[in-house]
């Protein structure tokens, strides 16, 4: 599909190198071009064993939160996922019907569908967040494509001292930012509230949870 | 048929998988870094024979970005963007941003207008906190500036760019003020809907780096939204007004040349990329902009040149201007612009000028030359008058200028030594390959990156500007007083992002709190393998010490923005006068700045008890 898109766009690049003023591109060319670039549309199962398309089922049309784990990881996952849980918590339902949230294992191999469902069992998370596994050589160019990998070969091959990062985003609007995974819980929570649209671009509206500014001295 | 063995069987079948595996990288469209990353790609180019993949180099039609290496000695580095004719347009100058006798909305009040807007549901106005200074320097000049979608060309080889200006103005349209002039600027938000899939539609505008009250200064939190104006209160007074210098402030501390640019937590990189900069200049009696007066410094606009540097990357097969999301290292461009035009030339007449170099980001380190196409051994001396903006004591004679992300440089170039005709390149040898941090390694001259030509022209010209060669004085470094207290910063990476102290920005977290007219020594260091030029927000700092050296003489005046290399170990001395609120510090690489790597702190009258240098540091 990727190779199409190119010969359609070099076709079009073509007309417009004789044209100085072309028309800006649409929002469904840029979405198109956000997604050929970093949502491809692999494969993945989550862990209640359901196969879902990457770009179609998980990220068209919604706010996503999207980060990286494993199971067996003792290093930051713990800590991330414990903040996830309270951002889950305080999201409350809207969590599953218009905020979705998603975990990618970084190690396929060892992470079935069950082991993922035995961690989600186990940190109580409740629905609306799901954990995804998949195919080895397709989840690595997924994280690449995403941003969770480290420029330095052998730290990206330290999966216990992975990228703690957050994507989210909305992706209608095209908005796609990041925030630390080990930030306090209300600070993700208040940058995945800016994703709900215009009127939550305002400090005093929506975003705020009423929380004051803590000072440490 | 059934004569084929088992082994061309699985030849067969290689061949096959080699063809979708390659199909498969094409469509996964890794840009060349990633598959040397991968460990599928020599630094060569060719394909490491695998299983499934052939010893042929992949065609890369379409591609992914990165870090692409601009390594001058040809071993690698293919550029992405299309290929475009350099030194065929001429440098761009910004208009000058004009005021208004009055504002077309509700005249300016210290309080924010609170009063809903029906159209929007939103309050007018998105600021929270009254202006602390209103009544103390009631504005001379009004103006408003419009931020809005703009359709520009950088070079005539390129499609038209959809970008975001200032009033459609990409750089943004300079301000030309003056000490003891106070203005204020009504900030509307009318970007459009469609991103063109980077950048968002809230904003905070940073005057970099004002002495502004807090609720002006554009904190990364205090975005407004579409269809919301922001009343922005620029004192333009001098620090040290109602503290060390009463009533005036110090004229040691005045500063020329600033600049203004998006600062929206988390897509300060992408903001700014799509073109929210611009310059602001400040005059007063010494820094009058006729070279007649004052410090005789080269007339203004005619031979005083604001230059904004820029980096990008564009899409190969579209042509546009295209912004890596899922790089956390630092963006690096292979087209260079220069007051948002790809290498533009200038023509100069034969006599001094002042240029305002600034490097716009998002990450490049530069550091430029003069360099001769026709004669590359020639070294051609030039003079920097200022650093971030700050006019040193004295004219520092140099073969070339370091510029990190954010900073300023102010030179005088003296073309009366040559010759009619002669052409001359503004060239950085500063290898880069890495979006975190240069090489630091300096190529041969014409094995950089031109990027701007200097024609010189034979009209007669007087030049009436003061020759650096006698050595003028301009200010003094106001001198340093013991400190109070004494912070210790250390920048780094951790999983992946960058910390400050050990932690990430958090607009609700104040990390420490510094008291009202108090200077405090504040040391900085770098973390391992990278480079970051770290910013504070508000007042000038000194460098006292660079790993324990005195600084080289262009960092011996005032700055703000202080690089901070690999390991270096940097004592600032600070004061913190005349105004309150929440400010920022931040590394500049602006990518570095949306992975977190920055901090809030608030002066207010009370300070803090956090005592955080170690032995190794002085007080």
């Amino acid at each position: 599909m990727a190779n199409v898109k190119r010969r359609e766009l070099l076709g079009k690049f073509a007309a417009r190198q004789q044209s100085a003023f072309v028309a800006p591109p649409t929002e469904q060319e840029a979405r198109n071009a956000t997604q050929a670039r970093y949502f491809p549309n692999v494969e993945l199962t989550t862990h209640e064993g359901k196969t879902v398309r990457f770009y179609d089922d998980l990220i068209k049309d919604k706010i996503v939160v999207v980060n990286f784990m494993y199971a067996q990881c003792e290093g930051i996952c713990p800590g991330i996922t414990a903040n996830l849980l309270k951002v889950q918590k305080i999201l409350g339902d809207r969590v599953g019907r218009d905020i979705f949230m998603y975990s990618i294992t970084l190690k396929p191999e060892e992470d079935s569908p069950k082991d993922l469902k035995h961690y989600v069992e186990m940190h109580r998370v409740k629905p609306g967040w799901r954990f995804l596994t998949g195919k080895p050589d397709e989840i690595d160019m997924l994280r690449r494509k995403l941003g969770f990998s480290d420029g330095n070969p052998k730290l990206d091959k330290d999966k216990s001292n992975h990228i703690g990062m957050i994507r989210y985003g909305n992706e209608p609007r095209q908005w796609w930012a990041m925030c630390p995974g080990q930030a306090h819980a209300e600070w993700i929570v208040e940058s995945i509230r800016w994703m709900d649209g215009p009127k939550a671009q305002h400090p005093q509206t929506g975003s705020r949870i009423g929380r004051d500014a803590k000072s440490r001295a | 048929m059934a004569n084929i063995s088992k082994k061309n069987r699985r030849k067969e079948k290689e061949i096959l998988n080699a063809a979708k595996n390659r199909r498969e990288l094409i469509a996964a469209q890794l840009s060349r870094r990633d598959m040397i990353r991968l460990g599928l790609l020599t630094s060569a180019g060719f394909l490491i024979p695998k299983n499934g993949l052939s010893a042929r180099a992949p065609q890369f039609g379409g591609g992914g970005f990165g870090g692409n290496c601009f390594n001058f000695y040809g071993r690698g580095g293919t550029p992405v963007s299309p290929p475009t004719t350099p030194f065929v347009e001429a440098l761009p100058i910004m208009p000058v941003h004009q005021p208004v006798t009055q504002f077309t909305g509700p005249p300016p009040t210290a309080n924010p207008n609170t009063a809903i807007n029906p159209a929007t549901g939103l309050p007018y106005e998105g600021r929270t906190r009254p202006h602390q200074a209103f009544t103390q320097f009631p504005a001379q000049k009004l103006y408003e500036v419009h931020q809005q979608q703009a359709l520009v060309s950088v070079h005539p080889q390129l499609p038209t760019q959809t970008l975001w200006s200032f009033n459609g103005s990409v750089p943004a349209p300079t301000y030309v003020a003056h000490y003891g002039e106070p203005i204020l600027v009504r900030n509307y938000n009318n970007l459009p809907a469609n991103n063109g899939g980077f950048g968002i539609q809230s904003v905070s505008t940073h005057l970099h780096n004002g002495h502004t009250p807090s609720e002006s200064d554009g904190f990364p939190c205090d975005f407004f939204a579409v269809g919301q104006y922001y009343d922005q209160h620029y004192p333009n007074v001098l620090a040290g007004f109602s503290s060390t210098n009463p009533p005036d402030g110090d004229i040691r501390e005045s500063m020329s040349t600033l600049w203004y640019h998006d600062h929206r937590v988390d897509f300060t990189s992408q903001n700014v990329y799509k073109g929210l900069a611009g310059f602001f200049l400040l005059f007063n009696q010494f820094d009058t902009g006729n070279e007649a007066t004052g410090f005789r410094l080269p007339t203004y606009p005619d031979f005083d040149i604001p230059m904004i540097f820029g980096d990008r990357l564009f899409d190969p097969t579209t042509g546009l201007l295209a912004f890596d999301l899922a790089n956390r290292d630092g963006i690096l461009g292979d087209k260079f612009l220069v007051n948002g035009k790809i290498q533009p030339f200038f023509q100069v007449k034969r006599r001094r000028y002042r240029f305002r170099w600034l490097n716009g980001g998002p990450s490049r380190f530069y550091k430029f030359y003069i360099t001769n196409p026709n004669n590359l051994s020639q070294t051609n001396n030039f003079w920097v008058i200022g650093n971030d903006g700050n006019l040193l004591p004295n004219p520092v004679q140099v073969s070339g200028v370091e510029i990190a992300v954010a900073e300023r440089m102010d030179v005088i170039v003296d073309f009366s030594a040559f010759a009619a005709g002669t052409v001359l390149r503004l060239e950085n040898r500063l290898e880069q390959c890495d979006g975190a941090g240069p090489s630091n390694n300096i190529v041969p001259a014409g094995q950089g990156n031109q990027v701007l030509e200097f024609r010189v022209v034979s009209d007669s010209v007087t030049d009436g500007s003061v020759n650096p060669a006698t050595n003028p004085h301009f200010y003094d470094v106001p001198p340093r007083t013991t400190t109070q207290k004494c912070r210790q910063f250390k920048f780094d990476r951790r999983n992946g992002q960058w910390v400050i102290n050990d932690e990430f920005f958090d607009c609700n977290d104040v990390r420490f709190r510094v008291k009202r007219n108090t200077a405090e020594t504040w040391n900085l260091e770098g973390g391992f393998n990278w480079e970051h030029p770290v910013h504070i927000h508000f007042e000038e700092h000194q460098i006292v010490s660079r790993n324990r050296n005195t600084p080289t003489a262009i960092e011996r005046g005032r700055k703000d923005v202080v690089r901070l290399g690999e390991n270096d170990d940097v004592e600032l001395f600070f004061r913190f006068r005349d105004f309150v609120g929440r400010y920022p510090m931040h590394c500049h690489n602006v990518i570095h700045e949306d992975h977190a790597m920055m901090l809030r702190f608030d002066i207010d009258d009370v300070g803090d008890s956090n005592e955080g240098c170690d032995s190794n540091h002085h007080h």
